[in-house]
């Protein structure tokens, strides 16, 4: 098995180049923000083990939302945000990306302070990778080689199988077996390739489980301090829910529209949102050991098909930026935007008051999780107004969605079982 | 609940009142049309005065500016009221109004052919002329006619044949729902007040935002206060948005398309057309046989008996905001947190409470034919789609791209709303012009390649003020 990894690298525009940088961004689009994957500037398409990948110029209009903290608007920098999911190691995609796509991501890297023309290019972009601070990937495991060899085969076989009723169950499990011989005809042809998974990796096993161990040992000692604490950490979030401001204007037309510009190409979307963190000791630690939690879950809970009751979410992942002040987030999502918000704000809105509510502005919760997000008008407004237009977006299986994958897949698990029941075998058949 | 100020047809779809027209209009004289607007009689909500006749006038956000209502408060609606149906190709992405539903084509909808105003007629039968001559010499002076939508008076039976207007929600206009944000473990058809009304509690406690305000501005104290903000005055209470789609149905492609389908064989035909709907042409629903609105789909999950992209299981999927799993606490977190596998699989739609619509749409041209061989081709005939909503983003938007236009709903692939499907690939080449009908022994029975049977021809977002409000609106600069 093959693990997925997710980067960024975050990089400051020099002053001045801003222009040059988004013209230069825009000639990489087939459609308003949609990469074209065989761009001569960065071919996407040509790098088979990127799932996404995104270009954003990360410009915050919201930088003053923090003087209703008390707190001078902060001078931070524009950067562009580089990010991408892929199989296997990050830094070997990076590698990969830096060796042949050079030329092109030094053009782009070119609007960037520090940046030399004659220097090392990998050397630079690994330099600019940032932690991560939560990873969110749907399936732990599933290449994109596997996805795009599963919706072939998907295809093959719902164009071959006849849809006239069946007479009995025999001929379901004669229909199987007919069309699994069908299946390794075409794939001895060389016509229908299913490659099988490569050995997991054993250093990420390792890692991982080391992980799964060292979180909850940490949670456990630091317990009996917590329990001390509480008191003292419950009136501080209490006081804070309390009287921390909600900043959620409507987002003003204009903005809105350059994003919605963006948007619902693909059955699958992108989201990039930005904001400040509230300031203060209290929340940094807080949204610090909250997002590790996240993390946590992620990696060992959520890692197949689903966070939480969210089955539309392909990656996403939190990250940090200067030193803590600001919080960005990225996603890529099946279906349109506000179903994406509503789905969030009906189904996990807990969540999301876990993880943003630290964020200034953000709709008043009521014990970390209760209230915020459930309100609808706010949240949405806030969403937006955070949200950051996403210049360049790629993704390597267009017209896929993850519903599409987790069919695909279990057609073709059925397909190399051994046997199977008779109505393992009608389940299957009904998967064409 | 003040009746009196909302307009009737929020409350009522005058199945009484046969006869029908909507005049679109744009203004010609401010000053004028204003003044008709200030006494216009328009019919409202209570009970025992259900009318011979009924008026009811919408604006578009076009409309207000033309009237000359004060720009901050048009802005306090709704951003996609402001913006209009056709206001952008975003919004034709995701609405399906692409290929040949582009607004570019439309009838009305886009400039000079933008109405201002709505009004609807409504008549027994026989009384339409004359009261309709009457209200357009009384707005001539005010307003020119772009359209004037006729309908036809055969209303049980929507073209294609089939019984329409069956499913409603059921407004709690008593508002006797506790006002509270909880989840609902079953599917109610009962939808809290500011669902359709604004300045009323919606689903989620919450009063949808509108315009408020100061009460100088409001001098003739004509306005009421708001609820949530009592020394506001409120113009959007007992008012609504007013969604109109014109969807031209090519019924003589449909019924021809389904006997293609079918290879002759009637039977088979109208078997195939009843999944597409989920209804047979009587209106008794294919997922609970001798019901007519009183059922879900929960006993169906894999939509052996009404397919998972049947249409009126799109546009009302009937489920609850957790999906279904053993009672008890413990049980729900688990599926809370996500980790009741066979819950999950039922759980790519939910919520169907946040979504309804109230409709009162209104058939118009020929009657419909009931097979492919009496249908005249020519027949200019269809729907005057119309829905009230207090959020047209969330309810009819929603409804429309998420549900009808997904080419994923439920987990599907490769299709589209069976009846109202554009057809138009998808980004990555593959079909939307599919239906599958999924049987419990093997694989899905398929349809491939179906055309557009529904094309939009025109579409405005308006909005439906309270009596009070709308002469506000008439009255005061």
């Amino acid at each position: 098995m093959t693990p997925q990894s997710q980067f960024m690298l975050v990089a400051q525009v020099t002053p001045g180049r801003e222009r040059g940088l988004r013209e230069l961004l825009e000639t990489m689009n087939s459609k308003p923000g949609m990469a074209d994957p065989a761009n001569v500037v960065l071919p996407f398409g040509q790098f088979e083990r990127l799932h996404f990948a995104r270009l954003a110029v990360l410009d915050d209009p919201t930088l003053g939302d923090i003087e209703a903290h008390g707190i001078p608007r902060p001078r931070l920098p524009v950067y562009l945000a580089f990010a991408g999911c892929c199989d296997g190691p990050a830094a070997e995609c990076i590698a990969d990306l830096a060796q042949r796509a050079g030329a092109g991501l030094r053009r782009i890297f070119m609007h960037c302070e520090g940046f030399h023309a004659q220097g090392d290019l990998l050397a630079w972009m690994q330099a600019h990778q940032r932690q991560l601070a939560a990873n969110y990937i749907n399936w732990v495991g599933r290449t994109v080689r596997q996805v795009k060899e599963e919706s072939a085969l998907r295809h093959a076989l719902a164009a071959k199988v006849p849809r006239a009723p069946l007479a009995s169950v025999a001929e379901a499990q004669q229909l199987r077996r007919e069309l699994i011989d069908f299946v390794n005809a075409e794939a001895s042809a060389g016509r229908l390739p299913l490659t099988p998974p490569e050995p997991t990796p054993l250093s990420w096993k390792i890692a991982k489980l080391l992980h799964f161990v060292a979180i909850p040992l940490a949670v456990l000692i630091l317990l009996p301090f917590l329990i001390v604490l509480s008191p003292l950490l419950i009136f501080m979030l209490r006081t804070r829910e309390k009287k921390d401001a909600e900043i959620c204007p409507r987002q003003d037309r204009a903005a809105l529209l350059e994003l919605q510009d963006l948007e619902d190409y693909d059955v699958t979307n992108q989201y990039t949102a930005i904001g400040s963190v509230k300031p203060g000791l209290f929340r940094r630690w807080l949204v610090t050991v909250l997002l590790a939690l996240i993390d946590y879950t992620c990696r060992h809970i959520f890692s197949h098909g689903f966070l939480a009751r969210v089955q539309t979410i392909h990656f996403a992942f939190w990250a940090f930026l200067d030193d803590k002040c600001r919080l960005v987030f990225m996603s890529n999502y099946d279906g349109g935007h506000e179903p994406y918000m509503d789905d969030f704000i009906n189904k996990v809105a807990w969540g999301l008051n876990l993880s943003f509510s630290h964020g200034v502005g953000w709709p008043r919760t009521r014990w970390l999780v209760a209230r915020g997000a459930r309100i609808e008008n706010k949240f949405k407004n806030y969403q937006r107004r955070h949200q950051l237009p996403t210049q360049v977006w790629y993704r390597a299986y267009p017209g896929l969605a993850l519903v599409d994958l987790k069919r695909n897949q279990r057609i073709r698990e059925g397909l190399e079982l051994a046997s199977v029941t008779d109505a393992q075998a009608q389940a299957w058949l009904r998967l064409l | 609940m003040e009746l009196e100020d909302v307009q009737g047809l929020v409350r009522f779809g005058y199945r009484h009142l046969t006869e029908a027209c909507f005049f679109l209009l744009r203004v010609k004289d401010p000053a004028a049309a204003r003044a008709w607007l200030a006494q216009v009689p328009i019919t409202n909500a209570i009970k025992a005065a259900l009318p011979e006749t009924a008026l009811h006038v919408a604006f578009t956000s076009e409309g207000l500016r033309a009237l000359e209502v004060a720009c901050d408060l048009r802005e306090g609606f709704s951003a996609e009221f402001v913006a209009g149906m056709a206001s952008d190709t975003a919004r034709a992405r995701r609405l399906g109004d692409v290929g040949a539903n582009d607004p570019k084509y439309w009838r009305w909808g886009t400039g000079e052919r933008l109405p201002h105003v709505a009004v609807l007629l409504y008549a027994k039968s026989g009384r339409l002329p004359a009261w309709e001559r009457e209200i357009e010499a009384q707005y001539a002076a005010g307003f020119v006619q772009i359209e004037r939508l006729s309908t036809s008076d055969e209303q049980d039976k929507e073209p294609f044949g089939f019984d329409d207007g069956i499913s409603q929600p059921q407004v709690d206009w008593e508002r006797k729902r506790p006002v509270r944000d909880q989840d609902q473990l079953e599917y109610s058809n009962v939808s809290c007040l500011g669902e359709f009304l604004l300045g009323y509690p919606n689903e989620y406690g919450l009063y949808t935002p509108r315009p408020l305000l100061v009460p100088q501005r409001d001098p003739g104290a004509l306005l009421p206060r708001a609820e949530d903000a009592p020394e506001q005055a409120d113009l959007g209470r007992n008012g609504c948005y007013l969604v109109m789609r014109q969807l031209r149905q090519d019924v003589r492609r449909f019924w021809s398309e389904l006997d293609q389908q079918a290879e002759g064989d009637a039977d088979l035909r109208d078997r195939l057309a009843a999944a597409m709907v989920g209804r047979k042409k009587n209106g008794e629903p294919l997922a609970a046989p001798g019901e007519v609105n009183n059922f879900t789909y929960q006993a169906d999950p894999q939509g052996l008996r009404c397919p998972l992209g049947a249409h009126i299981r799109r546009a009302n999927p009937r489920n609850a905001d957790l999906p279904p799993g053993p009672r008890g606490i413990l049980s729900r977190l688990w599926r809370i947190l996500g980790f009741n596998a066979a819950a999950l699989e039922q759980d790519l739609v939910a919520s169907t409470r946040f979504h309804r619509l109230l409709r009162r749409g209104r058939k118009y041209g020929a009657a419909p034919a009931l097979s492919a061989t009496e249908a005249s081709p020519s027949a200019d005939t269809g729907l005057h789609f119309i829905c009230l909503v207090a959020n047209i983003t969330r309810q009819f938007e929603f409804v429309q791209s998420a549900w009808l236009m997904g080419s994923k709903f439920a987990g599907l692939t490769g299709e589209s709303d069976p009846l109202l499907g554009h057809r138009l690939r998808d980004l990555g080449g593959f079909p939307t012009d599919g239906f599958s009908i999924p049987q419990a022994d093997g694989p899905d029975r398929r349809l491939s390649g179906l055309p557009q049977f529904v094309t939009v021809l025109g579409g405005a977002y308006f909005f439906m003020p309270g009596i009070r409000a709308l002469r506000y609106l008439a009255t005061t600069r």
